[in-house]
């Protein structure tokens, strides 16, 4: 719903902190609702948290339907 | 910029356009509603509505939380900033938002409050804790989405020690929302067929929650991600549901969205927020268990009890059609005040104020499409 | 004449706007010793020189940027070549420029003199000259650091009368490069936002690239403005609202740096409303568009340089953008102050 990007995580930081890039701009953000992360993953940001993990082989299934659906019959 | 340009791709846009005009059946109208805000943004700002044919017609919901915010709410986060020592952290959003008697919190400012616009909750504890001598409130709105960070603003000062931090809360819920649109059925309501649900609000709650609207109500939901292709592949899947005579919830963010959702985020809200038996919506009225406050046990940290604030009955301007709109019920052009009052400069509604709200996108998007069918007529 | 000013420690102090010695000696130490030239060095209250005959240019300007100092610039260099700009977008040959400085009690010297000697540089830089200066003291709290205010006229090449009044339907809108760099800059400053490659504003000045346009194009060349505050979008719908034309643009022309993209993405900013202070917007006529592109392509600030649309026949004035997704939307100005989306 709200403005939410996803970004990758750069640094795992003290304190439920990391840094996060988005196409080479760095912030830091809270990672307190996140379990389990791991410089490289992705996250969806919102308002400085990060509020889910993108699944790497999720998005690429989206892909596919994505690409079915616009096959032409 | 990954996992967003893929889902930008026009050229791909186009072909599942084609795809949705070739499914699409020709004697009916296809009435869905995306319900959150962001939606309507990335719907209005990539031009979507122009590749899809003419009788999907899409509602735009009431899930913008600056819109739906009564202009009381912001009454009270005003008479907070009038108070001396007080400083009052926003969202940049609701700067512009009218409060009564044309107010807000950016013309407030200029008149001398101390009102600081903010990223993330994380900025206003900042504050907090380098200005002790400031009483620092937090501004709090938003879907489920916004609400964990406001949960963990509040632990994080409580873990600091903080005695001039608290927050204003206006939280409100999603389904009862939802549930509001389908009861507010009638000749005052809006046949919506299916939901395009909200991407955010749902890693957040999950999937699950939508269930009664497929189940009781029998309305398609598909859950779409934030990006223009997410949306027109959600409003594909709603189109063959409503053909199928299916109801089911469906994930399109299957990316990052789950079933269950962030536990971890659910159990911070459950533990710093408790319902509220019911809050004014603009353009819903009443609504009840739609709303949170901040539980006894977080008293120091609830501004309504530490500031003794009390709630005005503020009355929208009469000729102010938002919350016709935000049901769905009136377009944008229907309003009178609608570009000749009200515009983005001088808004009478939040629905102009917002960039997510139904007025400020057709300001945008839907002025010159109207004039287009117009000669087209 | 009084000892010179302690740079490295020294602070303005209300003294220092009096009129008196110390205000000497600040101007001698800091705004001489950066502008250098025969007209100051005269000391006298106003700079006389001869003017061509002809029609000149005039402009005003003010700066109050914050922060002072942000990546690829500062004040100083914004008030030189943005008063360098005004005057280059009438195709005037910007010549002379007063600055006039509003200081905070309490502001370092080395911090003064940082900025006037970029301002020294820059005017050197872009061929003008500082022949007139003001400068005034307030307490501290009353200008955030120090406010810089400049005039500055210039000589407008016979037979040129380049106005958006002239703007027609058909005439090609050329943009000289990237958009969004320099608010992106500034604004990622002020929001603690790090880079791998750092944002670094446009700032130019942009006379020599006018030249080069202004001596290729003859009468093609209908008008010309620089997308400061507000961005591409205020030139477009300013020259709409004058001319009483419209826009048709296409978002896939317009060229944004991944980073300043991606900057914007984490502000909630859209590119459109950015401010620019080192690119210009052009129209001109479609016979002349091509060579156009050509001729500021050859000049290093309009290497990038690009068709990004055309005005057309339009009673409402809107500035219609064909976005990269396909659909449309109108491009407006911003509504108040650039208010990042957060939800």
């Amino acid at each position: 719903m709200c403005l939410a990007i996803p970004v990758r995580v750069v640094e795992l930081l003290p304190d439920d902190m990391a840094k996060v890039s988005l196409d080479g701009v760095i912030k830091t953000v809270s990672t307190a609702l996140v379990e389990d992360l791991a410089v490289g993953d992705y996250v969806v940001l919102h308002v400085g948290y990060a509020l889910a993990k993108i699944d790497p082989e999720e998005a690429e299934r989206t892909l596919e339907l994505l690409a079915q659906a616009g096959a032409t019959a | 910029m990954k996992y967003v340009d893929e889902y930008r791709d026009g050229a791909l846009a186009g072909r599942i356009a084609e795809t949705i005009k070739r499914e699409v059946r020709p004697d009916r109208e296809y009435r869905l509603m995306e319900f959150c805000g962001g939606h309507t943004h990335a719907i209005s700002r990539y031009g979507l509505e122009d590749l899809l044919p003419e009788n999907i017609r899409l509602i735009h919901g009431p899930g913008c939380p600056v819109c739906v915010l009564p202009m009381a709410r912001i009454d009270l986060g005003i008479a907070c900033a009038l108070r001396p020592g007080v400083t009052v952290c926003v969202y940049g959003d609701m700067m512009r938002a009218p409060g009564s008697g044309g107010s807000s919190f950016l013309k407030v400012k200029a008149a001398g409050a101390d009102i600081r616009m903010v990223y993330s909750t994380l900025d206003a504890v900042k504050i907090a804790e380098k200005e002790p001598d400031r009483e620092v409130v937090f501004f709090a709105i938003g879907f489920e989405t916004t609400t964990p960070p406001t949960a963990l603003a509040v632990r994080a000062a409580e873990r600091k020690g903080l005695k001039n931090f608290s927050v204003l809360c206006n939280h409100v819920l999603t389904p009862a929302a939802m549930t509001a649109i389908l009861e507010s059925g009638g000749e005052d309501g809006v046949r919506v067929e299916g939901f395009i649900g909200p991407a955010h609000v749902s890693t957040v709650i999950g999937s699950e929650p939508y269930k009664v609207f497929a189940r009781h109500y029998k309305k398609p939901v598909v859950i779409a991600g934030f990006e223009p292709l997410d949306v027109a592949q959600a409003i594909l899947m709603l189109v063959r549901q409503i053909n199928d005579g299916r109801a089911e919830v469906e994930n399109e963010y299957i990316r990052a969205v789950t079933r269950e959702g962030n536990a971890r985020a659910q159990a911070e809200v459950r533990a710093l927020f408790e319902l509220r038996e019911r809050f004014e919506w603009r353009g819903l009225g009443f609504l009840p268990s739609s709303a949170l406050r901040l539980r006894p046990e977080f008293k120091a940290f609830d501004a309504e009890a530490r500031f003794d604030l009390i709630e005005s009955r503020a009355k929208d301007n009469p000729a102010c059609e938002c919350g016709a709109i935000l049901r769905g019920v009136k377009k944008p052009a229907q309003c009178r005040l609608f570009g000749t009052v009200c515009t983005p400069e001088t808004p009478m509604g939040s629905c102009m104020v917002s960039p997510e709200g139904a007025c400020s996108a057709h300001w945008t998007y839907g002025r010159f499409r109207e004039r287009a069918k117009d000669a087209a007529a | 004449m009084s000892r010179k000013l302690d740079i490295k420690h020294g602070r303005v102090d209300m003294s220092h706007g009096a009129g008196g010695r110390a205000m000497g000696r600040l101007i001698e130490d800091i705004f001489l010793a950066a502008f250098e030239n025969p007209w100051l060095r005269a000391a006298d209250d106003q700079a006389a020189f001869d003017v061509a005959a002809g029609r000149m240019a005039m402009t005003t300007d003010a700066y109050v940027v914050s922060p002072l100092f942000f990546p690829g610039g500062d004040i100083g260099l914004l008030a030189i070549n943005g008063t360098v700009n005004d005057l280059a977008m009438s195709g005037a040959k910007p010549l002379y420029l007063t600055a006039s400085f509003i200081i905070e009690e309490g502001f370092a010297f080395a911090d003064l003199k940082r900025i006037a000697e970029s301002m020294g540089a820059a005017a050197r830089a872009a061929g003008v000259t500082v022949v007139a200066g003001d400068t005034k003291v307030v307490e501290r709290g009353k200008a955030d650091g120090v406010f810089i205010s400049t005039a500055g006229v210039g000589a407008i090449p016979a037979g040129l009368d380049l106005s958006c009044r002239r703007v027609r339907p058909d005439d090609v809108v050329v943009l000289s490069g990237c958009v969004g760099d320099h608010g992106a800059a500034v604004m990622s400053k002020r929001e603690n936002l790090e880079f791998e490659t750092e944002i670094v504003s446009d700032c130019a000045a942009l006379n020599g690239l006018v030249a080069d346009m202004v001596a290729a194009a003859g009468p093609h060349l209908r008008a010309m403005r620089d997308p400061t505050r507000g961005g591409l979008a205020a030139v477009l719908n300013e020259f709409a609202h004058a001319a009483r034309v419209g826009f048709r643009i296409e978002e896939s022309a317009i060229p944004v740096r991944p980073e300043v993209a991606a900057a914007c993405e984490f502000l909630g900013l859209d590119p459109l409303n950015v401010a620019n202070e080192g690119k210009l917007v052009a129209v001109v006529a479609p016979q002349g568009a091509a060579a156009m592109v050509e001729t500021m392509r050859a000049h290093p600030l309009g290497r990038d340089a690009v068709v990004i649309g055309r005005a057309v026949e339009d009673a409402n004035g809107f500035v219609e953008m064909r976005t990269a997704f396909g659909g449309g939307r109108i491009v407006d100005w911003l509504a108040g102050e650039q208010l990042p989306r957060i939800c």
